[in-house]
């Protein structure tokens, strides 16, 4: 998609797409990846998430979001299980 | 034509004369610290908001940067803002000046020239101010205290203009003016009121978030927007493009503004962008800002009683700077002297590298000197005036060589 013109975007600086449409995870170097196997499925890393890119329905193995996701290695940090890796 | 309105006459001094514009103003909010030679405007103020006087917001604040940002958040809430501030206090406001700019909020700022430190100073040059005016706000520069009031009123009307949304500057000389008492006067508060009106907030678009609607541009719980949020190399310059079009359109409303003004008051400058004085068959004239203009037309009428045919012309709204007038008039001319209360180290006065900018490749041309003078306070007395325009007609003969030339200096 072509990028839009000053006279094609609102004034002041005001985005014109809402926020979820800015993929702030397209900067990442390192990508969480979780281990199925080890996973206690705690919540521990989508608790952490500063930016609420771990999807997560309280049962199953929560999954990163990585168009969200920023990798800065949080979820990682604080797994007790060690069943998060971040990946290049 | 509307009918100039009966008006009363007090005894103000500029301080004074711009804290009532504010009174009458309908303003919602005011933050800003004290800070000679603009603590008369804030004492005065928070009078009015003690007193019962006016129905307006007084936010006490530690900082001038502080000052502005509360400006800042009242102005995108929807508010009528203002604030004031001199020199040091205005270097302090620096980051949040280009952010009230581009967030388009219409602020109203009165500033009272002070020198910025160091050394320390409380006097009078435009430096300060200088030092702001790429900042992307509208300045304008006045003579007296008559025209700070007028001025700071006119400022809010041209502010939110939804052609411009842009902050305004507006200034007077430290002490020349806000300290010296003059008879000024003031319009009925319901006068000014109708002038004003409440502060509309302009409507926009975002269809991606709020669908067809017209939307305020404001914090509102009902529509929310984001004002600030990062804007990088994909997004930055188109905004940078809008508020260079939005000076641009300023020209026309400012010209308007001046003119609905001097309808009501009576009272006009020039053509609102810059007030010549004694020019039609000069043959040089002087050009400058703020109150040493008015010196200034004493000896235009002192010298042109011994014949010489000199005129000046003021200057008063810097930015937009008025170039296709200035342009149009200057080249009437064989010489102009051009007075700078300010200096950018390392090359000339503000006025003068802007008046050669605008003045390059015309036909015509006249020759022009920079002439510096009144740093920190220093006086202008009429006799070195006198000298200036002196030089300024041998320059006619001799050319202008050197342009460059500090007056008032030992």
């Amino acid at each position: 998609m072509s990028k839009r013109g000053w006279q094609e975007i609102p004034i002041a600086g005001i985005p014109f797409l809402e926020s979820t449409e800015y993929h702030t995870g397209d900067w990442k170097v390192f990508r969480p990846v979780i281990d199925e196997q080890k996973c206690v499925k705690c919540g521990n890393c989508w608790m952490f998430c500063p930016d609420s890119a771990i999807e997560w329905d309280g049962e199953s193995v929560p999954k990163p979001n990585y168009k969200y996701c920023k990798g800065c290695g949080i979820c990682a940090e604080e797994c007790p299980a060690k069943a998060i890796e971040m990946v290049r | 034509m509307q009918k100039v309105v009966k008006q009363r006459m007090m005894a103000l001094n500029g301080d004074e004369a711009v804290a009532w514009a504010v009174k009458q103003s309908n303003v919602d909010v005011v933050s800003a610290y004290p800070i000679t030679p603009q603590t008369l405007i804030v004492e005065r103020i928070s009078e009015f908001v003690h007193n019962g006087e006016v129905d307006m917001e007084f936010i006490k604040v530690e900082s001038e940067h502080s000052a502005l940002s509360a400006c800042v958040g009242a102005a995108a809430a929807g508010a009528r803002a203002f604030t004031a501030t001199a020199a040091n206090g205005l270097q302090l406001m620096f980051e949040i000046l280009y952010i009230t700019a581009s967030l388009r909020l219409p602020v109203v700022m009165v500033v009272v020239n002070r020198a910025p430190s160091g050394p320390i100073n409380i006097h009078c040059d435009h430096n300060d101010t200088m030092g702001a005016r790429d900042s992307g706000w509208i300045q304008i520069y006045t003579e007296d205290a008559q025209e700070a009031y007028d001025s700071t009123i006119q400022a809010f009307k041209i502010s939110e203009n939804p052609e411009v949304l842009l902050p305004t500057m507006v200034t007077l000389d430290g002490f020349f003016i806000s300290h010296t008492l003059q008879n000024v006067s003031l319009l009925p508060d319901e006068v000014v009121h109708e002038f004003l009106g409440v502060r509309k907030v302009p409507k926009i678009k975002v269809p991606e978030i709020h669908g067809d609607k017209e939307v305020p541009l404001m914090l509102n719980p009902r529509y929310p927007l984001t004002f600030g949020p990062l804007d990088l190399f994909d997004y930055y310059f188109e905004h940078k493009r809008q508020q260079i079009e939005a000076m641009m359109r300023a020209y026309k409303v400012i010209e308007e503004v001046h003119r609905e003004y001097a309808e009501i008051s009576g009272r006009s400058y020039g053509d609102g962008f810059i007030e010549p004085y004694r020019i039609d068959d000069a043959d040089v004239v002087v050009v400058g800002l703020g109150s040493t203009m008015g010196t200034t037309k004493t000896i235009v009428d002192e010298l042109r009683e011994e014949g010489k045919k000199v005129g000046s012309i003021r200057v008063r709204v810097f930015r937009p700077f008025p170039r296709e007038r200035l342009k149009k008039v200057l080249c009437n001319f064989d010489a102009v002297g051009v007075l700078d209360r300010g200096i950018s180290f390392g090359h000339y006065g503000q006025l003068y590298t802007d008046l050669c900018a605008t003045l390059y490749g015309v036909k015509d041309a006249p020759a022009m000197i920079d002439f510096v003078y009144g740093l920190g306070g220093r006086d202008m007395p009429p006799k070195l005036l006198k000298k200036i325009f002196e030089e300024v007609l041998e320059a006619r003969v001799k050319g202008p060589e050197p342009v460059f030339r500090i007056k008032g200096v030992r």
